[in-house]
């Protein structure tokens, strides 16, 4: 095992004694804020798979996270609570929704990417403020979390637990993805799209299969945000929110799975709980930070551990 | 029909606000190949600083000159301490790093003017309003911005096409290497354009602080719209971002007066209500889309890109 899994490995033994510890120590609270982490730990693993490894900079991409809550708020707007359905929806929208929108914005590179992504999540968001059915900027409260059979995501501990299961298991698709033929090509693609197409590939198609991908699991994410909020709104779309997930991936380090988990248990960590508590104009230090990092720690944080090169 | 012509020039007016930003935008792309997200934060100070001296001084003109000066200097500024390391690096860094300054902007702004919006007030004189046609009375000063709007666009147009130093901007878009190479000082050019863009973004601010509300945010709300004109009239292309710019402004604010009268035609008044807004927020989004679909380039690309 490289010294990069060893990490994350034990990262994700810490997540799981969250729950315990918290308990021990009175503090509660603490379940709730780290079930947010692995939340957006997801999402920033699924920008992950299109940035870091695809080379397609998306910056549209809280949209999906924004289909997977009204995918669940929706359903249970009218009274269907099977959490099952509601999660088939989510994840089945989101890449539907990913697959046009990348028909469009694959067609283009670089800036153009970058504004036509931005600018259909954009859309998106003003959808959701102006359909006034599902409570329009100000949102719906979601009545009750999903159903799903025996497994009861009211107890905050299960639900934990079920959103760390999910993390693993994203950690492992994306793992098993990265290294198929089809990863390999995708990450062919990020290096020399020309050449790609000269040896014979139809990299359009690739690019699209994988923003798919990362759609859908962005869209999970965001069927476990809404249930963890029990509320949606159209901010859940809003582009800070991408922007937002995308510096967790660059915090962490793109290019890398346990990146962008430690780029969210970092900023969210950040954002959520030791900012605020210094000062109420946090932004004002956490811009600059992003600048900084931008400019001199451009591998992340797993750029700091040493590792030897294993290509 | 009187209405029609009202929401029209209220097109025309948003259409070259548009183009205020555009334009600096689409320069500093074209030639310094720089994504600027904060260029809206411009915008957002130019309103703000606008508003704040008019209501300090008293004199609506003294109040613009000064937010314009000030807008220019600060943009100056900002391509100085951060941007002008960005130049060289890919645009995944200039989002971020850009994304970055917003933050910071949009909280200083909180903490100078606090959270809630301000309303930019206007001098009596030009709180009329005129006629356009007979029977067609418009606002004063609407009509003023677009005047102003279109001056600054011909303007432009001399600046680039009939002076030196817009022979040097046209030189540095195709081929900087080149122009620095015959002893032009490139990163002064860099600095003056980004100057200019900041003062335009300014200028667009300044004018919309009395038409809307001069808020946190403002700057990015106008900024995605700019991106859809952008991309529309093809990256880097001062043509483009003009053109972009007038069938955005016509299409949001027609779209937004009248598509739910006219689906309240076909559709019952109920289904009307809810798809109208909805319909009119994303029309600008669903034209880009046609455009990128027919013309991946934008209507009018730039020849070297």
């Amino acid at each position: 095992m490289s010294r990069r899994a060893a990490v994350l490995a034990i990262g994700l033994v810490l997540l799981a004694l969250v729950p315990p510890v918290a308990a021990a120590i009175g503090q509660p609270f603490y379940v709730d804020v780290f079930r947010r982490v692995m939340i957006f730990a997801i999402a920033a693993i699924s920008l992950d798979l299109i940035l870091g490894y695809g080379g397609m900079v998306s910056f549209g991409h809280a949209a999906y996270l924004g289909i997977g809550a009204y995918a669940v708020g929706i359903p249970a707007f009218y009274g269907i609570h099977n959490g099952w359905l509601q999660w088939t929806i989510a994840i089945v929208v989101s890449a539907a929704v990913a697959l046009l929108i990348g028909a469009v914005s694959l067609r283009t590179s670089g800036v153009y990417f970058i504004m036509i992504t931005l600018a259909f999540a954009q859309m998106l968001y003003y959808l959701g403020n102006s359909v006034e059915e599902y409570g329009g900027d100000d949102g719906m409260r979601l009545a009750a979390r999903s159903a799903l059979g025996v497994v009861d995501l009211r107890n905050g501990t299960t639900f934990y637990y079920v959103v760390l299961a999910l993390l693993v298991l994203s950690l492992a698709v994306g793992h098993r993805l990265i290294n198929s033929r089809f990863g390999m090509v995708v990450r062919g693609v990020r290096s020399n799209e020309p050449r790609m197409r000269a040896i014979g590939f139809s990299t359009f198609r690739y690019k699209l299969v994988a923003f798919m991908v990362a759609g859908a699991m962005c869209g999970l994410a965001g069927a476990l945000l809404v249930n963890h909020t029990e509320y949606v709104t159209p901010e859940f779309m809003h582009w800070t929110r991408s922007g937002d997930i995308m510096f967790m991936v660059i915090l962490g380090g793109m290019g890398t799975l346990g990146g962008p988990v430690l780029g969210a248990v970092v900023l969210r960590l950040l954002e959520d709980l030791i900012l605020p508590a210094w000062t109420q104009h946090w932004q004002a230090i956490l811009g600059p930070f992003l600048v900084l990092i931008v400019l001199f720690a451009k591998r992340g944080l797993v750029g700091l551990l040493p590792e030897r090169r294993d290509g | 029909m009187l209405l029609v012509l009202e929401q029209a020039l209220n097109g025309v007016q948003f259409g070259v606000t548009l183009f205020l930003m555009a334009a600096g935008l689409t320069l500093v792309f074209g030639i310094m190949n720089l994504v600027n997200l904060a260029h809206g934060a411009l915008y957002m100070l130019g309103a703000y600083l606008a508003a704040t001296f008019y209501q300090r001084t008293g004199s609506f003109f003294t109040a613009l000159a000064l937010a314009l000066v000030v807008t220019l200097v600060i943009g100056i500024l900002v391509e100085l301490v951060a941007l002008r390391t960005l130049y060289e690096r890919d645009h995944l860094d200039q989002v971020l790093a850009t994304f970055g300054l917003i933050l910071f902007f949009n909280e200083m702004v909180a903490i100078v003017w606090g959270r809630a919006a301000i309303y930019a007030k206007l001098p009596a004189w030009l709180s009329g309003h005129i006629q356009v046609l007979p029977g067609i009375r418009y606002p004063l000063y609407r009509a003023l911005v677009i005047v102003v709007g279109l001056l600054v666009a011909v303007l432009l147009w001399l600046l680039v096409n009939r002076t030196r130093l817009g022979m040097l901007i046209r030189a540095g878009a195709s081929n900087r290497t080149m122009v620095s190479a015959l002893g032009v000082n490139i990163r002064l050019l860099y600095t003056l354009v980004f100057g200019l863009g900041a003062a335009l973004a300014g200028l667009a601010g300044l004018m919309a602080g009395p038409i809307y509300a001069v808020q946190i945010g403002m700057g990015e709300e106008i900024l995605i719209q700019v991106f859809v004109v952008i991309v529309i009239g093809g990256i880097g292309s001062i043509k483009g971002a003009l053109v972009g710019a007038l069938v955005v402004g016509m299409v949001d604010t027609l779209g937004r007066a009248f598509l739910r009268p006219t689906l309240a035609t076909v559709l019952s008044p109920s289904a009307a209500d809810s798809a109208g807004p909805a319909l009119a927020s994303v029309l600008i989004y669903i034209l880009m889309a046609a455009v990128l679909f027919f013309r991946p380039q934008g209507l009018f690309p730039a020849a070297s890109r």
